[in-house]
């Protein structure tokens, strides 16, 4: 990049001293440390001039002046990292030396994060292992052990989402009619591996059409696995491994369809089909700005409403109402970490919500949806259409406070983001989790009283 | 030369190596533990960052701010694949030079600054886990590189690094750090041969 005014301007404020690099008479770069000051109105940096002929920089010649700071962090390290690089011709005017930059590169923590400024070196990476693997005659490929690379390539923690509306449909139907271990355990291997799949090929189609490539600001909770990107699994290697895990998927829900009736199918092809076309052309919903309303459905009561036919064969009101809170604050996963997202799918042509709308319409929506999803709890939990004990995850509400504030204050700071992206997930876990408990206390207090009072279910 | 020093500079000789005076002459005298002359080996020893510079393809030097490691005769410095740059520089150019020139960033009294020129190498060999060999050095600078090696699944590719050989065939020393006056200079490599 070319020197800003800005940037030389800068140099005195935040270095002490500069690095004079130039090539000596035998072919050696020569680094010697000076003194220096600043005139941004010119557009130059003065040098001191170094003692010794051994060490004299060399007079109109191209020569590299490096500014670095750290500061030290006994027992850690150090951290303030930063540095500028400037390149150009070196003159000695008036017993000093003038370098008129006309090239700067350079790094600031404070400005980019290290977690960004890796991020934009991937490109660089491939080349050097492209390269490697053209000089050693075998492919040089990033490696790393099979458990994280597993939980990497397929986005594993995620898997609440699936964990909480098929444990919540499972709640319902022991309250409402029963319970079979079997059924319900292969229900949640079966709704686990339908989202495994879809996370598998949500990379895949992210990494096909240039939108995890454009993303720079990757975080735990956003811009994809990577693993294609960083070479460490092949696009074939995910491909195939995103069918292997709808063949179990699909698969284990025929095998409930046939033991609990064909009537599953109804929300096991929706799910499905969601499922797909997510991220698969031509619909590419998530593209559209329909990934909420897909996670919501997907999520929320399709997964509740599989889950309660599996065990009692029939569909009912009660698992519907349970799993909307559910699938609202799973939506509201997708719709937070899409924020720091935003530039890189607008660059893809995934037009997402945040993508559409303003930062004021983007909180707004977080916060209207929050307040559907507690009032939803709160109405459904009292009239009791679903059962009075569930009112207890109205607790989890206040776990939406630091969102809300991160939304307002980091919008566009990706990594600032990331705690509040963090206690989303829990806002959505927590009130799950909360939701599942009533169930229990329903159906334990059924149990155990013989005429258990109104509040307890 | 223009003389020879009886006694050593430092305690405990080991190999000879040439120090030149600043006006240009050669002065015989014996180096103490390793390969560099004892300050700037103490240097070594406890800087946090150094400059290493390289030179590109069209002749031009390119300076990287990198933490040095030193085993009494070889200069470390890693280099994540993501910053490979320097790496393809050194494969085609193999002429370096590392210096120390930070007050803030080393633990010496009384402070000093050196800069070694030297030919590099580069170990890529096995990226995954070949540097890990200088883990010991780099985790006495930096003890914080064992928390974020252990979440090496968050940054895959920054773990996947070569290792540059620095070996130093001359060095530069000022005494206080004053630049502007001359460096002492060491002619390691004529000395070593």
């Amino acid at each position: 990049m070319k020197p800003t005014p800005e940037l030389i301007a800068g140099l005195e404020s935040r270095f002490e001293h500069a690095v004079i690099a130039f090539v000596d008479d035998d072919g050696y770069p020569l680094s010697v440390a000076t003194g220096f000051r600043a005139d941004p109105d010119r557009g130059v940096v003065i040098l001191n001039t170094v003692a010794g002929e051994d060490v004299q920089p060399p007079e109109g010649e191209r020569v590299n002046v490096v500014f670095s700071h750290i500061r030290p962090q006994p027992g850690i390290g150090y951290d303030e990292r930063r540095y500028v690089s400037l390149w150009g011709p070196l003159q000695a005017i008036e017993g000093k030396l003038e370098l008129a930059p006309d090239r700067a590169q350079g790094w600031d923590e404070q400005e980019m994060s290290f977690f960004e400024f890796s991020e934009r070196g991937v490109p660089q990476a491939r080349k050097y292992l492209d390269q490697l693997s053209e000089e050693t005659g075998r492919e040089v490929r990033p490696k790393l052990s099979f458990g994280w690379l597993f939980l990497r390539a397929t986005r594993l923690p995620f898997l609440t989402a699936t964990f909480v509306p098929v444990l919540l449909g499972i709640a319902v139907a022991a309250w409402k009619d029963g319970f079979n271990w079997w059924l319900a355990l292969l229900t949640v291997i079966g709704g686990a591996s339908v989202h495994l799949g879809l996370n598998v090929a949500n990379d895949v189609f992210d990494t096909r059409s240039g939108a995890d490539e454009a993303n720079v600001n990757p975080t735990q909770f956003s811009g994809g696995s990577r693993v294609i990107l960083y070479g460490l699994l092949s696009m074939r290697q995910m491909t195939l491994l995103s069918f292997a895990f709808y063949a179990i998927g699909i698969g284990i829900g025929i095998g409930l369809a046939a033991a609990s009736g064909w009537g599953l199918l109804w929300v096991g092809v929706a799910g499905a089909l969601i499922s797909v076309f997510y991220t698969a052309p031509p619909l590419q919903l998530v593209h559209r700005g329909l990934g909420e309303i897909c996670v919501l459905l997907g999520f929320g009561p399709i997964m509740a409403l599989g889950a309660y036919y599996v065990q009692t064969g029939s569909y009912d009101l009660e698992p519907l109402l349970a799993s909307i809170p559910v699938g609202i604050l799973i939506a509201l996963i997708l719709y937070l970490n899409e924020v720091p997202d935003r530039p890189a799918d607008a660059k893809a042509g995934k037009r997402t919500l945040p993508v559409r709308f303003s930062k004021k319409a983007v909180i707004r929506g977080y916060v209207g949806a929050v307040v559907v999803t507690f009032g939803l709890i709160a109405v459904f939990a009292i009239t009791g259409l679903i059962v009075r004990p569930t009112i207890i995850a109205l607790a989890a509400a206040p776990l939406a406070l630091p969102v809300i504030r991160a939304l307002r204050e980091s919008y566009e700071s990706p990594y600032a983001l990331m705690p509040a992206m963090g206690r989303n997930i829990q806002l959505h876990l927590a009130t799950g989790v909360l939701l599942i408990l009533g169930y229990v206390i329903a159906l334990v207090a059924d149990g155990v009283l013989d005429d258990p009072p109104s509040l307890l279910t | 030369m223009a003389g020879t020093v009886a006694a050593p500079r430092w305690p405990g000789a080991a190999t000879t190596i040439g120090l030149r005076d600043p006006r240009g002459s050669t002065l015989g005298i014996v180096n103490p533990v390793g390969i560099l002359p004892e300050p700037i080996e103490a240097l070594l020893e406890t800087a946090l960052v150094s400059e290493l510079t390289v030179v590109d393809g069209s002749g031009l030097p390119v300076t990287h701010p990198l933490i040095p490691l030193y085993d009494g005769e070889v200069i470390y410095l890693t280099s994540s694949i993501l910053f490979s740059k320097k790496l393809e520089h050194i494969k085609a150019n193999p002429k370096v030079s590392v210096s120390i020139s930070d007050p803030v960033a080393v633990d010496v009294e009384p402070f000093r600054r050196a800069t070694i020129q030297g030919d590099a190498t580069v170990d890529d060999s096995d990226l995954h886990a070949g540097w890990e060999r200088v883990l010991p050095l780099w985790r006495k600078k930096e003890p914080a590189i064992d928390m974020f090696l252990g979440k090496r699944v968050a940054l895959p590719l920054f773990f996947e690094r070569a290792v540059i050989e620095v070996r130093p065939t001359r060095a530069f020393l000022w005494d206080d750090g004053a630049t502007d006056r001359p460096p002492q200079v060491f002619e390691l490599a004529k000395a070593m041969a």
